[in-house]
């Protein structure tokens, strides 16, 4: 996709989920002082956002210390919100680096179902796949029906070769032989899908931890990254599934995909603040070039209407 | 903050229950405490509102304020306003009310499970309702997703709409008409792409799938973990499309509750089904009294029997109850047990459902409870010979040795097995001793002393 059709696909995106919540702080701040009302108001636009109540609420009494009763425009709000919650997720925008040293550098791709996460794999392969290396995909997810196909897919697309097991089989197992033979090419990036899981499934989340003890006895170190696919549209339980899949498989990024919505993905900053996980990439659209980093100042303008 | 919301309640009414009298600001209180919970649960902000404001109107009334007993009575409350917004009692069902093919249009975002719906419904229909289904995928979109839908029917043993490439959704639509008239289908089920609600060209493009073929059903398909935007999809949905039912999805997780409130206000469509695990016969019917229960922490009693009584042998069922009142209860029927527990689905999925079992539900995950424990007490058991097994108190070293060897498990293991069936057998008499009236008053905690103290009750 040419360059200039991807940023005004992401602009257009962005620009919607923006415009409802800038404009109903339009409709609060020109009219009056930042007293109680005016403050309830804006902690109810930050929930609606899915920053979650408790967030909103923090942000809102840092709102009444400062600037409590002070008559207040439209863009001092707005500043102060995005300067409040870019300055949250400022240390969290960080970029997703293949260490070409490990050869290949494994990447774990986790994630309750239906986030995207076979979807995110195919266009990380392709970037990878535009900046020269060579990824390998391990169709992990032999569980639901035809996602094998569905990596095979997004593997021509990017020109990479797709590992896959027989239906039914032992992702863990799968992983494994798939580690041996990316070594043996000297494949730089293993990218391992695996079937979406609930985190409350403590069966499912131990074959998880499976694969990254046999992974374990080829390569230590491996996986290098662990990356949690979240959907923007879901709400608060995002912390759970942040939570439970941190503790049981050690989560070192995340991406947030769906972006291109009208969810606005503000438990993003919620997430910043209980877990500080890195948030690798968002996800903005279905086609291979959809996928871009995260930078905090854009989304927390696009969250505010800036 | 990461609580469910029924222990969030009930930690609410335990300290309203303990209280004599409530006065309004008792009253207002414990609506901050809803207020806090149900947003935490994901419920949309506007719908909270409203309901805050419902339930505080009943609440602040005399009768409450009077009341010998004012904290039940706001339980009593909230709870029926919670049934009332989840759509009253009872279930409603699919409308197979229209001349064959019936079309169903399923539609929703992407990820929400509308495929994997899509196959669970045709088995329900095809085994429960004896219909002649066709599963036709209109998703053009998604790499594979034909394919997938074409492999869950093959699952759910109903036909599926030949895969012919290049054609648009509104011409799948059609052909999958044309074939459900010609080869005589009861029931035709449309799986669309994923949409984003705000996307113009997809949405023109379903609402002309719905105007080529006159559904029925028209079906959005929800996430049970949706946040606030779940107002935004409903909306959208409901006014391009005419929504007539919802499907809640992952219903197994633990975020439950928040997005069936927020779609139910929004839409005024009921809730028909929810889906909670992913075989295909995980699809249930959307109770709102008992999701109201669970939410409030009471349990979800009657979905738990009607599991059992699709799953359970009647008669084994009733030899078993009256060996178990006699205290007669040997490890062949608990092996009998163990069989019809692991029919039933998961663990976790059945414990969800008792009362009371909120709060140590933590404890359990942590005994990471699952089936396939199940599969490796069978086997101990069946390394057993007879006499073991109406006997188990003759298992001493050396047949414990071999036990373990026959079942290729270890001897600690079988000594667990043993342990937890002579902790079952104690329970038993507990239960007898009890009483049913004792059982309701005092919840499953009565039955279980070693619940607090980490021991698993299984």
């Amino acid at each position: 996709m040419a360059l200039g059709a991807f940023f005004g696909r992401l602009k257009q995106g962005l620009a919607r989920s923006t415009e409802k919540l800038g404009q109903s702080i339009t409709a609060v701040f020109t009219r009056r002082k930042l007293d109680d009302a005016a403050l309830e108001e804006l902690e109810d636009l930050l929930i609606r956002a899915d920053l979650g109540p408790e967030v909103a609420a923090r942000i809102v009494a840092s709102f009444r210390r400062t600037r409590f009763g002070r008559d207040i425009t439209e863009d001092e709000v707005k500043a102060a919100l995005a300067g409040e919650i870019a300055a949250i997720l400022a240390p969290v925008a960080v970029g997703l680096s293949i260490d070409p040293a490990h050869r290949p550098h494994v990447v774990l791709v986790v994630g309750v179902n239906g986030t995207g996460k076979t979807t995110t794999i195919g266009k990380l392969a392709l970037s990878w796949r535009e900046q020269g290396l060579t990824p390998l995909l391990v169709a992990g997810d032999t569980f639901r029906a035809a996602a094998v196909e569905q990596l095979q897919i997004w593997g021509m697309r990017a020109g990479c070769t797709v590992i896959t097991g027989a239906p039914g089989a032992d992702a863990a197992g799968l992983a494994f032989d798939a580690l041996g033979r990316a070594r043996a090419e000297g494949a730089d990036v293993l990218l391992i899908d695996t079937a979406g899981r609930l985190h409350n499934k403590s069966a499912l989340m131990e074959e998880l931890r499976k694969i990254i003890r046999v992974l374990r006895k080829q390569d230590p170190r491996a996986p290098h990254s662990v990356l949690l696919v979240l959907d923007a549209t879901t709400g608060q339980n995002a912390l759970a599934q942040v939570r439970v899949f941190k503790e049981m498989v050690d989560v070192t990024g995340l991406v947030v995909t769906k972006l291109d919505g009208s969810a606005r993905g503000g438990v993003v900053v919620a997430l910043a603040e209980a877990f500080a996980l890195p948030v690798h990439a968002v996800g903005v659209g279905e086609q291979a070039g959809d996928l871009r980093p995260f930078d905090a100042g854009e989304f927390a303008r696009g969250l505010i209407g800036l | 903050m990461f609580d469910a919301l029924s222990e969030k309640l009930s930690g609410v009414f335990d300290r309203l229950r303990r209280r004599g009298a409530l006065n309004e600001t008792d009253v207002a209180e414990a609506l901050r405490e809803v207020r806090l919970a149900l947003l935490e649960a994901d419920v949309a902000l506007e719908v909270v509102k409203d309901f805050i404001t419902k339930v505080r109107d009943r609440a602040i009334g005399a009768e409450v304020l009077k009341s010998v007993t004012p904290g039940q009575q706001v339980v009593k409350i909230v709870h029926d306003a919670l049934v009332e917004a989840l759509g009253g009692e009872g279930a409603v069902p699919l409308n197979l009310n229209a001349p064959a093919p019936i079309p169903f249009l399923m539609v929703g975002l992407q990820g929400s499970g509308k495929t994997t719906t899509s196959g669970k419904i045709a088995l329900r229909l095809r085994e429960k309702l004896r219909k002649k289904v066709l599963l036709a995928s209109l998703d053009t979109q998604r790499p594979a997703a034909q394919l997938q839908l074409a492999q869950l029917a093959e699952r759910a043993g109903v036909a599926s709409l030949p895969i012919v490439a290049g054609e648009t959704p509104v011409q799948i639509a059609r052909r999958a008409m044309d074939t459900g008239r010609r080869e005589v289908f009861d029931v035709v089920i449309l799986d669309t792409a994923g949409r984003l609600s705000i996307d113009q060209a997809l949405m023109d493009e379903v609402r002309d799938i719905r105007a080529a073929t006159d559904p029925a059903e028209t079906l959005l398909v929800v996430d049970a973990m949706t946040g606030q935007d779940a107002v935004a999809t409903a909306r959208a949905f409901n006014e391009a499309l005419g929504v007539t039912g919802i499907v809640m999805t992952r219903m197994d997780g633990d975020a439950r509750g928040g997005a069936a409130l927020s779609m139910r206000a929004i839409t005024g469509a009921p809730i028909k089904l929810t889906g909670a695990g992913e075989k295909l016969d995980a699809l249930e019917d959307f109770h709102p009294e008992r999701v109201a229960g669970r939410i409030l922490g009471m349990g979800d009693i009657v979905g738990l029997v009607e599991r059992a009584a699709e799953t359970i042998d009647q008669q084994e069922a009733e030899k078993l109850a009256a060996k178990m009142a006699r205290g007669k209860f040997d490890l062949e029927d608990y092996a009998g047990q163990l069989r019809q527990i692991t029919k039933m689905g998961s663990l976790s999925g059945i414990l969800g459902m008792l009362p009371g079992v909120g709060k140590i539900k933590a404890q359990l995950a942590d005994a990471n409870l699952d089936t396939s424990i199940l599969k490796r007490q069978a086997a101990i058991i069946g390394s057993m010979t007879r006499g073991e097994r109406r006997q188990p108190d003759i298992i001493k070293a050396s047949r414990k040795k071999r036990i373990a060897a026959g079942s290729g498990t270890s001897v600690q293991e079988v000594n667990r097995l043993l342990k937890q069936f002579d902790d079952m057998s104690a329970m038993m008499k507990r239960m007898n001793k009890l009483g049913q009236k004792g059982l309701m008053r005092h919840g499953l905690g009565a039955l279980m002393p070693g619940a607090s103290s980490g021991r698993r009750p299984f």
